[in-house]
């Protein structure tokens, strides 16, 4: 058993991971990055469209670009890591169980940031009815095999969800000369990033059908149809509009899920609104020095925002292991009207700054963004437009921690106005 | 094919599978055909994989007896052939009062049967037992268990192969004739096999067998059974949770069953349906399957479901014609003789498929004198799983082959080294869903995502093929359609 001992371990060497592992390098912390893919940058790697680095290194990369510029970064900054190593086991005491081709390793760190990202939402957690044959992928999946396996996957398309990989991959196959039929989204509005609604699906002639899902799938060995109906505002399937699509492959793309199997290990509280961590304003879990990043945190739109919270937490879990603060448990923040969820969901006692992010419950015309710290209203926005899909990102910089802080969405009335 | 085998054993479920390998302690060539690409390819991989105390049966009937007795085989299989079973015991809930005296009836009828341990304990007793199951009362039966119902074919194939039984996947029956004494078995490639002995094993197909040479009237009535599985809650249930059984006597009742690895299955449902291989799963009893068991174990709404999927059952009753229940079907056909048909095994047909094979050989054993091979080894090693591993165990491993130091499906901890062996079988299966039943590589809550693309890797390097060549199961399901783009020039 190889043992070792290091001031911060940082799991997982996504554009948080990546970021996070600087900043505690940069902020005099002894640091090893911990992968379990072959290489650096994760699902970056894959990622092989433009759009990544635009708010943080000003510039239109790819994927791989994006993961080249962090890893520079970290190189720069000399931070030690292992690749095709993976965390089995992660305690309380900040003990991890490393497997790694050398053997097992024992690692005590000071300082755990999770930064582990997401998994997809399957068909199995969708719970649509039908066979099961080959030929259904989730997005992301498709990707991979597509763009690092090069493997043609099927012929004729459909898309399950227009979030933002199932809009990607539309534009992908399509590039690649597959047939792609349609995408259908279950929500009345689609659920991706509109840049990638125009640039994948509009810009390349790919309809989208919205209010619809699938309700069946036929075929025994290889996916032969599946059937689209349209839902009500209840996600009610109207049987009367069934429409039977022929096609051979069934992709998914209906949300990402923070992967947390490793951080419930430690036993670190976790929301039911983001399936994340529950973490206060210096990005620690309920378990003390253990931080939280990224995908695995909550989902964020871009690379970008995992990047800029991973540099934050890095910080902080440096300073953390050097002892400049402790644990603090703190105030819950209130989810108001319209605001499916906050992060950090607590706000300590001894700081009285906080970068609220959160989401709207559904697309709202002409609101209120307002944000009260106690009968105090330390924020107010009038916006003509917000969806669920683009994450708010504000700073506070002098609320009062001893009082409640809520976020939430007040309609502006017409006849008011 | 001039060879003449001394047995065939049509069909490759968990009766099959222990049959060949009953028989393959005895000097006899013995041939198995499947028409699907694996040992437990249609009704036993649905199983789920409850090893039954026997209380439910008729006494004196096939299936209660056979039940019985198989039960009693279980744990020394288990050892000889490193399958995993876990006696976990069970509890037959009754929601309401007036549901007890049916209870009283199934424990009446266990004791009859010979079943050990049956017990009657009220609400308060059942908190005690399972904190999270609701009942009025309950039938607690310790000696009921759980087997991995393809693991368990697996290794019974597996033994029965190194003994010197043969297997042929992907080989349908379709025909069947006698020349002088001897079978001839035509199959769907063209090809003939022949025999002294023919077993019908064949499962949903067994009547259709059995009459493409026997003059009989059996019918079956497929019945669709579906369940929900949900990602690992091991703290939910220790023991396997039954309804006190319907009054109609078709079906158990939908039953939430824990599994070896810490999942939860809710089923099966019991559907009477048109087509033998109508596996689909359908909205409505999805729905009635989670309204059902929430029933009893309430917490069970928040769990996170993982796949749901269905099987058939082979029934050779319906329950429109007023008949309740119709015994198992194990015997040499009058006038086609050392032709030995096993027609309707249906529930408890995996507990009991030890005692069937154990009656088959009895079958067989009166008629011709049955030599035992002294070359016959009754072991069989699993291969290693790594999870289950102290820290020790583990970096002991990884020095000894860095393979298996490199994780391929993280939900389910599976290193290379696992995946590798899945896929050096001694049977020569060679599909994505042999590698899973295998090793559990994309049975998670990813189900495949993140470990498919490297399995695919590793199979095509492995085998020496392309990906094209790669199938989910049998070979229509084919997985890729060439490549995206041309290579590129190296370099």
């Amino acid at each position: 058993m190889i043992e070792k001992k290091v001031d911060i371990a940082v799991i997982g060497a996504g554009p948080g991971g990546l970021a996070a592992a600087v900043s505690a390098k940069e902020s005099g912390a002894d640091v090893l990055l911990i992968e379990r893919n072959p290489f650096l940058g994760g699902i970056l790697i894959q990622c092989i469209h433009d759009g990544f680095g635009l708010h943080l290194f000003d510039k239109n990369y790819t994927g791989p670009e994006y993961a080249e510029e962090m890893v520079n970064r970290l190189e720069n900054a000399g931070v030690p890591y292992l690749t095709n190593c993976m965390v089995i086991d992660l305690n309380e005491k900040k003990e991890l169980t490393v497997v790694t081709s050398k053997g097992l390793m024992k690692l005590i760190a000071k300082a755990v940031i999770l930064a582990m990202g997401c998994r997809e939402r399957t068909r199995g957690a969708l719970e649509i009815p039908g066979t099961r044959p080959a030929g259904i992928y989730t997005a992301g999946v498709a990707q991979n095999l597509v763009n690092i396996q090069n493997l043609r996957i099927g012929n004729d398309v459909v898309i399950l969800g227009s979030g933002d990989v199932g809009l990607i991959m539309a534009r992908r196959l399509k590039i690649e000369g597959l047939n792609v039929i349609r995408v259908i989204e279950i929500l009345p509005y689609c659920s991706g990033l509109v840049r990638n609604r125009v640039q994948c699906l509009e810009d390349y002639g790919i309809p989208l059908t919205l209010s619809s899902t699938v309700i069946d799938i036929h075929g025994k060995d290889r996916l032969e149809a599946v059937t689209m109906a349209k839902v009500d505002r209840d996600f009610n399937v109207d049987h009367d509009t069934t429409e039977k699509i022929d096609c051979d492959t069934l992709l998914l793309s209906v949300g990402l899920i923070p992967e947390n199997e490793l951080s419930k290990k430690a036993g670190v509280n976790l929301d039911n609104r983001t399936s994340g961590a529950l973490v206060d304003n210096f990005y620690e879990t309920s378990t003390e020095g253990i931080f939280s990043c990224g995908n695995v945190l909550h989902i964020h739109d871009v690379a970008d925002y995992a990047s800029n919270e991973g540099f934050f937490v890095g910080e902080k879990a440096a300073e953390y292991a050097k002892g400049k603060w402790k644990h603090s448990g703190g105030k819950p923040v209130k989810i108001g009207n319209g605001i499916s969820y906050v992060v950090p969901q607590y706000i300590r006692n001894d700081c009285n700054e906080v970068e609220l992010k959160f989401r709207v419950t559904q697309p709202f015309e002409n609101v209120r963004i307002i944000v009260k710290n106690g009968d105090d209203v330390v924020f107010k926005k009038r916006v003509l437009k917000v969806i669920p899909s683009e994450m708010n990102i504000l700073k506070l910089k002098s609320i009062d921690p001893e009082k409640d802080v809520e976020v939430k969405i007040v309609i502006i009335d017409k006849n008011i106005n | 094919m001039d060879k003449i085998h001394d047995i065939i054993i049509i069909g490759a479920g968990v009766v099959g599978c222990a049959l060949a390998r009953a028989l393959s302690r005895y000097k006899l060539d013995v041939l198995v055909l499947e028409k699907e690409d694996d040992v437990a390819g249609s009704t036993s991989k649905a199983n789920s994989g409850v090893i039954h105390a026997g209380y439910h049966k008729k006494p004196g009937s096939l299936k209660a007896t056979l039940n019985v007795a198989g039960h009693s085989y279980f744990q020394r299989l288990s050892d000889e052939l490193d399958f995993p079973v876990k006696f976990i015991g069970k509890l037959v809930v009754a929601k309401k009062e007036n549901e007890i005296e049916d209870l009283r009836k199934l424990m009446d009828r266990g004791f009859k049967n010979g079943v050990k341990g049956l017990e009657l304990i009220d609400g308060k007793q059942i908190k005690h037992f399972e904190p999270n199951v609701n009942g009025f009362a309950a039938m607690h039966s310790p000696v009921s268990g759980i087997t991995s119902p393809y693991l368990m074919c697996i290794a019974l194939a597996e033994n029965a192969h190194l003994n010197g039984v043969d297997f042929v996947f992907d080989t349908e029956v379709t025909g069947i004739s006698k020349e002088k004494e001897i079978f001839v078995v035509q199959v769907s490639n063209g090809s003939i096999y022949r025999s002294r002995w023919l077993i019908n094993s064949a499962g949903l197909n067994s009547a259709r067998v059995s009459q493409m040479i026997c003059e009989n009237d059996h019918r079956m009535y497929p019945c669709r059974g579906e369940y929900y599985i949900t990602d690992k809650v091991d703290t939910l249930i220790k023991r396997l949770i039954y309804p006190t059984p319907s009054k109609d006597g078709v079906t158990l009742g939908i039953h939430i069953t824990p599994t070896l690895d810490g999942n939860i299955l809710i089923g099966p449902s019991a559907e009477y349906i048109e087509r033998l291989d109508d596996t689909a799963s359908t909205r409505e009893v999805m729905d009635k399957l989670k309204r059902e068991s929430s029933q009893f174990l309430p917490p069970i709404k928040e769990a996170k479901f993982i796949r749901n999927y269905a099987g058939i059952r082979a029934k050779l009753f319906h329950p429109s014609s007023g008949v309740k229940d119709a015994d198992f079907v194990i015997e040499e056909d009058e006038s086609i003789k050392r032709m030995i048909n096993l027609i309707g095994i249906e529930s408890p047909g995996l507990t009991a498929a030890p005692a069937i094979a154990e009656k088959v050989v009895g079958i067989i054993g009166e008629k011709e004198a049955l030599v035992d091979d002294e070359k016959f080894n009754p072991e069989r090693k699993a291969p290693v799983v790594f999870e289950h591993l102290s820290d020790d165990e583990k970096a002991r491993l990884i020095e000894q082959d860095p393979d298996y130091g490199e994780i391929v499906c993280r939900c389910e901890t599976i290193t290379k080294k696992e995946v590798l062996a899945a896929l050096n079988n001694p049977l020569g299966v060679r599909t994505l869903d042999g590698v899973k039943k295998r090793c559990r590589a994309g049975m998670g809550r990813c189900q495949g995502g993140f470990c498919t693309p490297r399995i695919v890797e590793i199979m095509t390097d492995e085998y020496g093929i392309s990906p094209e060549e790669i199938y989910k199961n049998n070979e229509s399901s084919n997985m890729f359609f060439g490549k995206v783009k041309d290579d590129r020039e190296e370099g």
